[in-house]
């Protein structure tokens, strides 16, 4: 099996991505031609036959996202890109975007016909912010195309437009209610749920808010008559899966592989191994809110949804973090924890409160200053967060940490005397 | 009505289909520790005290924000929901300064309450609190931000009810917090000074201006004579304080407490609450007579006069001039009283007990003082008689009944349903009714302008014409009439607004945790005072009566406009400038 497939990167270096004639010339814009001749149910059905799952981290079934999109019966709908790539080390989006900005806008439109929507909105995260002029001029020109607009490609009452919204830096805002929050003018700070953004979402209208990885395997698999996407991968992960790879290893970068490459390839073949030969210490999988796994844990499995999950890490992000043996659990813990103290909202207590009292913690335990009690209460405020958070946020704040106290207890040991 | 059938604990339950999980828990007699839940409020979800256990859901999930589903089976007593609750009031013990025994709001504390409830003897976690400058620059409230618990409850107080939006959240994570535009100190902001986010906050972070001190320093005074003047809602809800019925009337064992407290006269804001009706009453006469400007609106609520002259000073004119009753009560008080009791109104100290911190603000505007003597000195709220009647160890609910003083004393029940939305107006209507005919009116209760609605609106015969009018409480429902004004749509003549909703039954210096239920219980109350007095009417009150037959000469006198009223001037709402100012 090959390491690495261009499926929804095909047309990576085919086309100069700030010319729409050139993206036409190699048959960009007929995927959405064949979704105009299709149903937006015969799309959402074609998703759901491919099994794709939502790249964003949740793993939601995309079809059944899109299906449920269109049963809302509501005249005005929105569909958003989610362009908010803000885990640690995840960078596969902004490959994506950076390489074929068309495809994503070609995916925004084809979901603004599926599910029945009027207004499409790429929120761009803001340290994306040499994405804007890109993507300013790609939507200039598919309009000016006649792409965007009243009844396009005369298809009756199909009217769409896609706007370019820029996000203010935070990375609670990749959460699709805090996404809409801040859309709106406000704070970015996530909503509770119910009600759902699917029925009540950016200005109270219905909202089908997708990654830019699951919009962009869209016109692929459209246009897949051969059914080459089902050729990848395995039974329960079907298809291929772009990645990040980041951290100490010589050759970082984002790749697209067929799910069930073994992560020891990834990391060795695609990433180049371990910069100097270094020993790993672990892997992050998913980005600063994913979990840790020792090397002798995963190297050797497949990278698939049911086999990172059985070695009790997941695929998330996207991302594969690759700590060598100079970092310390510690402080990559500790990194860690700030970036989620820094990043918490504030609104609700468990995570407010509870990264803070974790960063002190933490704190006390790098310096061995720490008691058997501090080690209790560090479980306690890692119970709390995960069941009590509002959102995601606060509720895999803790990952990292929950993993490295069952698999690294070394680093947790009790100094002190007295306890 | 559609039912669903769930268990709690295991104890089977039906409840009315789109219940709330902390309500349904209540139907089942378990009161689910909250925080930052407060019934009249959209929910928040944020404090996550509430949290209970569903079968079938990974998470915990708040009860307050979680509506119950056929067949859902919640635990509120497991181990991971206690564990739960236990931590998450810690760390918020930890992020509060808890100096408790010198709060205000000792022993009247939802987050003591709490740690009562859940026996938490020490805090486990250390205190991260930030110190915060105490700010208590303006004369109504004072705000300390080491006490905030990041509830929202303040927030929703000020935006969702009254529309003025003066507090919001600041920045994120440990650096979040409550606060007004730019950080200014609230008088400098949009905030009005009604003092709702007061009522609401479940700990001492917002609280009134603490003017029992001066109160005690006037009484040790010997020089000074020092009397007060109760407002008309203070006696339905002080009981309150002492653990007797919400809406219990008090209004004899109040005047016992104050008299006890060691006040020289006890006098009652309801006369003056007449006498504020004869003055408004006839300038709207005058105003209908004499082709002035209509609508009139009502200036009897300070909160009020803050809003419309920082959000509407376009209006101003609309304005009745008549001060409000505290104001006319301290004007007559260093004027007629000091003449008939021959008391140099230098010695005499007015003191009011008043439902509301605007009043503070309010008896302490310049254009409070006739001749270089100030209408009212010192303003406490029901809640700071309460502390004083604590203070002197009074065993309340078994004072004895005490009566008012002479000679101004008696009130009314115009002057008594002042303290309820509607009251204003209807006691207006009761004078000016009879003034236009000449004859009593058949009925005295004004149904129409009765009741709990945001805006409502009458249309009232005042001998030959017919009159409309409104009645708005809760500046977010005065918005819509005021923006009617202002495009030229409203077609009133008379206009009763009141900041607080409910009137000043819900001021900001009631009781806190006055919901709107026990709103309307204390409406009640009220109702029932003015049914049971033998004047009902603001004309026929004897005190107001002799006033005006020996000081006053009749409503809009000379002495009578020099004395009872006043102009308002526009004020500056937050603007980045005002910052550093």
């Amino acid at each position: 099996m090959a390491n690495t497939v261009s499926f929804m990167t095909r047309n990576f270096g085919k086309y100069n991505p700030s010319s729409l004639d050139s993206y036409e010339q190699i048959g960009g814009f007929s995927a959405l031609r064949k979704a105009l001749s299709m149903t937006g149910e015969q799309i959402a059905d074609c998703l759901a036959a491919c099994a794709v799952k939502g790249r964003g981290g949740a793993g939601y079934d995309m079809g059944k996202k899109w299906r449920q999109a269109r049963e809302v019966n509501q005249p005005r709908k929105v569909v958003i890109c989610n362009a908010d790539e803000g885990e640690p080390a995840t960078f596969k989006d902004r490959t994506l975007m950076e390489n074929d900005p068309f495809r994503l806008i070609e995916a925004m439109i084809i979901a603004g016909y599926s599910v029945g929507a009027q207004d499409g909105y790429l929120y761009l995260r803001e340290e994306y912010s040499h994405l804007r002029p890109l993507f300013q001029n790609a939507i200039w020109q598919v309009r000016e195309k006649g792409y965007l607009g009243e009844n396009i490609l005369g298809k009756t009452g199909f009217s769409y437009d896609v706007h370019l919204y820029s996000g203010a830096g935070a990375y609670v805002c990749g959460e699709g209610t805090a996404l809409v929050e801040s859309m709106e003018g406000k704070s970015g700070r996530p909503r509770m749920k119910p009600p759902f953004i699917k029925q009540c979402g950016l200005f109270h209208l219905p909202t089908c808010v997708n990654n830019v990885e699951s919009l962009c395997l869209v016109p692929s698999i459209l246009l897949d008559d051969k059914k080459e996407y089902l050729s990848y991968g395995t039974q329960n992960s079907v298809g291929t899966k772009m990645i990040s790879v980041a951290g100490n290893v010589r050759n970082p970068g984002a790749f697209e592989i067929p799910f069930g490459v073994k992560v020891r390839d990834i990391i060795f073949d695609l990433a180049g191994g371990v910069k100097n030969n270094h020993e790993i210490q672990l892997i992050q999988f998913g980005g600063a809110s994913g979990k840790i796994a020792r090397p002798e844990d995963v190297l050797d499995i497949p990278y698939t949804y049911e086999d990172l999950t059985a070695a009790g890490v997941g695929v998330g992000s996207g991302a594969i973090l690759v700590i060598d043996k100079r970092t310390s659990v510690l402080d990559f813990l500790l990194a860690t924890q700030e970036f989620f103290f820094h990043e918490s909202c504030g609104q609700c207590t468990p995570c407010r409160e509870g990264n803070t009292q974790m960063k002190l913690l933490l704190e006390k335990v790098m310096a061995g200053m720490h008691t058997g009690e501090d080690l209790q209460n560090m479980k306690k405020i890692i119970m709390i967060m995960k069941n009590a958070s509002l959102c995601g946020l606060g509720e895999t704040a803790q990952n990292a940490l929950s993993c490295a106290m069952d698999l690294f207890p070394e680093c947790f040991a009790v100094k002190t005397e007295g306890n | 009505m559609e039912m669903v059938h769930i268990t709690i604990n295991n104890i089977p339950l039906q409840v009315p289909k789109g219940t709330r999980v902390i309500d349904a828990a209540k139907k089942a007699h378990i009161d689910i520790p909250h925080l930052c839940y407060f019934p009249d409020q959209a929910v928040k979800a944020h404090c996550r005290m509430c949290v209970v256990e569903v079968s079938g859901n990974r998470k915990l999930l708040a009860a307050c924000s979680t509506i119950v589903w056929e067949g859902m089976e919640i635990y509120t007593d497991t181990q991971k929901v206690r564990d739960t609750q236990v931590g998450v009031l810690k760390m918020i013990m930890a992020n509060h300064d808890q100096d408790c025994l010198a709060c205000p709001r000792n022993q009247n504390c939802e987050l003591q309450n709490l740690c009562s409830r859940f026996n938490i003897q020490s805090p486990k976690f250390p205190n991260v609190c930030k110190p915060y400058p105490i700010q208590d620059s303006n004369p109504s409230l004072v705000r300390d931000l080491a006490k905030c618990i990041r509830c929202g409850r303040c927030i929703k107080a000020c935006s969702e009810n009254q529309g003025v939006s003066a507090l919001t959240y600041a920045n994120r994570s440990h650096d979040l917090i409550v606060t007004t535009a730019y950080n200014l100190p609230f008088e400098q902001t949009d905030c009005i000074l009604c003092g709702q986010c007061s009522t609401v906050c479940p700990v001492g972070s917002i609280v009134e201006k603490d003017d029992t001190q001066k109160v005690w320093d006037a009484l040790h005074d010997p020089q000074k004579h020092v009397i007060v003047q109760v407002a008309p809602s203070v006696r339905v809800a002080l009981g309150d304080g002492f653990g007797m019925d919400k809406a219990s009337i008090v209004t004899g064992k109040m005047v016992s407490a104050l008299r006890i407290i060691g006040f020289d006269k006890v006098f009652d804001t309801n006369f003056s609450a007449d006498v504020t009706i004869m003055e408004e009453g006839h300038e709207l006469l005058d105003r209908l007579q004499n082709h002035g400007k209509l609508p009139m609106i009502t200036s009897c609520s300070p909160g009020w006069i803050n809003y419309i002259e920082k959000h509407h000073s376009g209006l101003l004119e609309h304005l009745s001039s008549a001060k409000s009753p505290q104001q006319i009560f301290g004007a007559i008080s260093k004027s007629y009283y000091s003449k008939v009791a021959g008391i140099d109104p230098k010695n005499i100290v007015t003191v009011s007990v008043m439902p509301c911190v605007a009043k503070k603000y309010e008896a302490a505007r310049p254009e409070m003082q006739v001749d270089g003597i100030r209408d009212v000195d010192i303003v406490i709220t029901t809640r700071e008689l309460t502390k004083m009647i604590k203070y002197v160890g009074l065993d309340f609910p078994n004072l004895p009944e005490g009566d008012f003083d002479s000679p101004l004393g008696i009130g009314s029940g115009a002057g008594a349903i002042f303290g309820a939305t509607g009251g204003v107006m209807e006691a207006a209507l009761r004078t000016v009714a009879e003034a236009c005919t000449g004859k009593p009116l058949q009925t005295l209760e004004f149904e129409a302008v009765r009741g709990n609605e945001g805006v409502k609106e009458a249309t009232i015969q005042l001998g030959g014409a017919t009159v409309k009018v409104a009645i708005a409480h809760g500046l977010k429902n005065a918005e819509t009439i005021l923006q009617n004004i202002e495009d030229g749509s409203a077609d009133y003549t008379f206009i009763e607004i009141m900041a607080c909703p409910g009137g000043c039954i819900g001021g900001g210096g009631q009781t806190v945790n006055t919901t709107f239920d026990i709103k309307k219980l204390r409406q009640d109350s009220l109702y029932e005072i003015d049914e049971n007095l033998p004047y009902r009417k603001s004309h026929e009150n004897p005190d107001v009566i002799a006033l005006y037959r020996d000081f006053l000469q009749k409503p809009l006198s000379e002495t009578a406009h020099h004395l009872l009223h006043t102009h308002y001037q526009p004020q500056k709402k937050a603007t980045w400038q005002n910052v550093g100012e």
